[in-house]
């Protein structure tokens, strides 16, 4: 993508009249004084710095992840042992990090779906809808540990002991219902946001069509306007799903201490984990690390390799939605 | 037409039904947040009240003291609450402005580069780093620290002399200030990036072009016109990353030393080395004393510090592109 700035009036060329190409422009005036030069090498610097930092961050989690990753640690669950060989691997947290993913996702998307199209279609009375963009707004910039604590308070409480584990009336409150919903509050403002660029971006003349064959607002919304936002919708929720699968703050409050799943005795299979305690690979890096307690630098490597993998994925998937919708092309009006 | 109607003409997707619903939803959410407020300041509440603004100054080990707070709750007998933040929060300042001065200086340049000067193919690179290094999980951040920066910094950038100038109160291993910053660094850096060059996007062309018409080059116009004119977009993203760091965790638990201890600057360089914690690795390091009632009510304390710092960084952040859109620069 070509700066928006330069493409409409030729390169400020000092004297060529045909506009010279790209770096030429820059470098080849006369105007330009020693400090500005330093600027714009101090630019190129910091430019291949980022570059280098992605570069050595992807190379070195590769190459550690190459080395230590065995695929029998992602089918063997975490077991007590001695050494790195002996204890198992994280198959428990692997499929922790999917379930978490996938059930915080699933409360995320609907609910900032639905936010974003009040805000953009409804938005009465405006006091509130004032009220309301601030308070996603500051959502965003809540640290995910105090949505952790304030997780604690809601899910011990005994109204909601049917979504963890309670023993004797004391609610244990640790849990992936607890986790995800807490979870579906980090990815909800990112989801909010992208889901309402895609509505404003529609024109006022699309909804006037609808509107004049006698469609109902809430009809035009489901119809037109949400399926034209769809690549905007899709990119939020990849956006959400990355923040919910790389947050650690609010696992290591919400989802226990444990490295394995603690299904609850006497429910139902699905319930039964998912009112459990469990781990996620954030966890497990947490803890694998040489600060955590389990202290197995190897497999925080693998671990943390699989993560990357999976972050990768995601921003992968983002730039093929952009690159697509971009192909296909927006409203023209 | 349908001779028949559409569902959506029944009375289950009435207009009024679906906006009345969809107003109850962001209603809930809205009361969330503010049960949220509530809930971690009444929780709060003891800790502050006993300790008066004590709570914010310097006093004794916080370490000491929070375990005191801890065995007290504990033991049933009478709660402890004493309890002196300042080296938490002596920490978060240090390790947040540091690394937002380096953020905000080496940011707002690669913002410009990206913009302005970078060729395209330079650019094509640039956006997709920057992205990536923002969507990073930060326990990823921390762990390349632990294992690669703070043993580097131990191993290489301390001498045996420092190590031993401060033996007796503190060791430097490479937890430190130094790889504190530098991770934070990276992590906020590239938020700071994606929103300053919206911003930049966003000036009006014909702005620059009259500035470039009078014979200013391509470098000072961009400073002089675009720069200050996304002016609210880099106080936005400033802020924003402020409000991040601030909350940031998990990746400083790893690596911040995890000591309950003040680095002093009128020590000389060597401060840059020492370990300290900042405010929200506390919790996190503490989160298994949440069953003591003292205990429970110290660390809401600290989160509600934390929420209230980052909710009025995130507001003013909000409030600056507000301003930014009244500009119709967005």
């Amino acid at each position: 993508m070509g700066s928006s700035v330069a493409t409409p009036p030729a390169p400020p060329a000092p004297a060529s009249p045909p506009p010279p190409q790209g770096k030429d422009a820059v470098e080849g005036s006369a105007t330009w004084r020693p400090a500005d030069r330093i600027g714009l090498a101090i630019c190129w610097a910091l430019g291949l710095l980022f570059c280098a930092i992605a570069i050595a961050i992807v190379v070195y989690l590769f190459v550690q992840g190459i080395k230590f990753l065995k695929p029998s640690m992602l089918v063997t669950p975490a077991s007590a042992g001695f050494s790195q060989g002996e204890s198992g691997g994280f198959s428990d947290a692997l499929f922790g990090t999917l379930i978490v993913a996938t059930m915080g996702i699933a409360l995320a998307l609907p609910t900032g779906v639905g936010i974003a199209v009040w805000l953009v279609e409804y938005g009465r009375p405006t006091a509130l809808a004032r009220i309301t963009e601030s308070t996603i707004e500051s959502i965003a910039g809540i640290p995910s540990i105090v949505l952790a604590l304030f997780g604690t308070v809601i899910f011990s409480s005994t109204a909601l002991g049917f979504l963890s584990r309670s023993s004797e009336g004391v609610v244990f409150g640790r849990s992936f219902f607890a986790a995800s919903a807490m979870l579906s509050l980090v990815a909800l403002p990112l989801i909010v946001a992208s889901t309402r660029e895609g509505l404003n971006s529609i024109p006022r003349h699309v909804r006037e069509a609808s509107y004049a064959v006698g469609k109902t607002k809430a009809a035009t919304t489901r119809r037109i306007l949400l399926p034209a936002s769809r690549p905007q919708v899709a990119t939020g929720a990849m956006l959400g799903l990355g923040r919910i699968i790389g947050d650690t703050a609010i696992i290591i409050v919400l989802l226990g201490a444990t490295q394995n799943f603690a299904p609850v005795e006497g429910a139902s299979f699905p319930l039964n984990y998912l009112r459990g305690a469990g781990t996620t690979l954030t966890n497990f890096v947490y803890e694998a690390s040489p600060t955590g307690n389990l202290n197995q630098p190897e497999k925080a490597y693998a671990a943390a390799f699989v993560l990357l993998l999976m972050v990768l994925a995601l921003n992968g998937a983002v730039d093929i939605v952009h690159r697509r919708a971009r192909k296909v092309g927006t409203w023209s009006s | 037409m349908n001779e028949e109607l559409p569902p959506e003409y029944g009375p289950r997707w009435s207009d009024q039904r679906i906006e009345r619903m969809l107003g109850a939803l962001v209603c809930a959410v809205v009361g969330l947040l503010l049960a949220m407020i509530v809930t971690v300041l009444v929780r709060a509440w003891p800790s502050f009240s006993h300790n008066g603004l004590a709570w914010f100054g310097p006093g004794g080990s916080v370490d000491d003291q929070l375990n005191a707070i801890f065995l007290s709750g504990q033991a049933g007998a009478e709660y402890i609450y004493t309890f002196h933040a300042w080296p938490l929060i002596w920490s978060t300042i240090l390790i947040t402005g540091g690394s937002i001065l380096i953020a905000l200086f080496s940011a707002l340049f690669v913002a410009v580069f990206i913009v302005e000067f970078a060729p395209e193919w330079m650019s094509n690179i640039l956006q997709p780093v920057v992205r990536f290094l923002a969507s990073v999980p930060s326990v990823i951040y921390g762990l390349l620290g632990v294992l690669v920066l703070v043993p580097f910094i131990g191993n290489h950038l301390v001498s045996e002399e420092q190590k031993a100038s401060v033996a007796g109160i503190i060791s430097l291993s490479g937890y430190s200030l130094l790889a504190a910053i530098t991770v934070l660094t990276v992590m906020i850096a590239p938020l700071m990036v994606s929103i300053f060059s919206d911003g930049l996007r966003s000036v009006k062309p014909g702005w620059l072009e009259g500035s470039l018409a009078l014979g200013v080059n391509r470098w000072r116009t961009t400073w002089k016109i675009g720069v200050r004119t996304a002016r609210p977009a880099i106080v936005a993203g400033t802020v924003l990353a402020t409000a991040r760091a601030i909350g940031e965790a998990v990746m400083l638990a790893m690596i911040s030393g995890s000591v309950g201890f003040a680095p002093n600057p009128a020590d000389g360089l060597i401060f840059i080395f020492e370990p300290s914690r900042p405010l929200a690795p506390t919790i996190v390091k503490n989160i298994d004393q949440l069953s003591s009632p003292p205990a429970n009510a110290t660390l809401f304390a600290i989160a509600s510090v934390l929420l209230f710092s980052a909710t009025l960084f995130s507001l003013t952040g909000w409030l600056a592109r507000r301003s930014m859109r009244k500009y119709g620069a967005a």
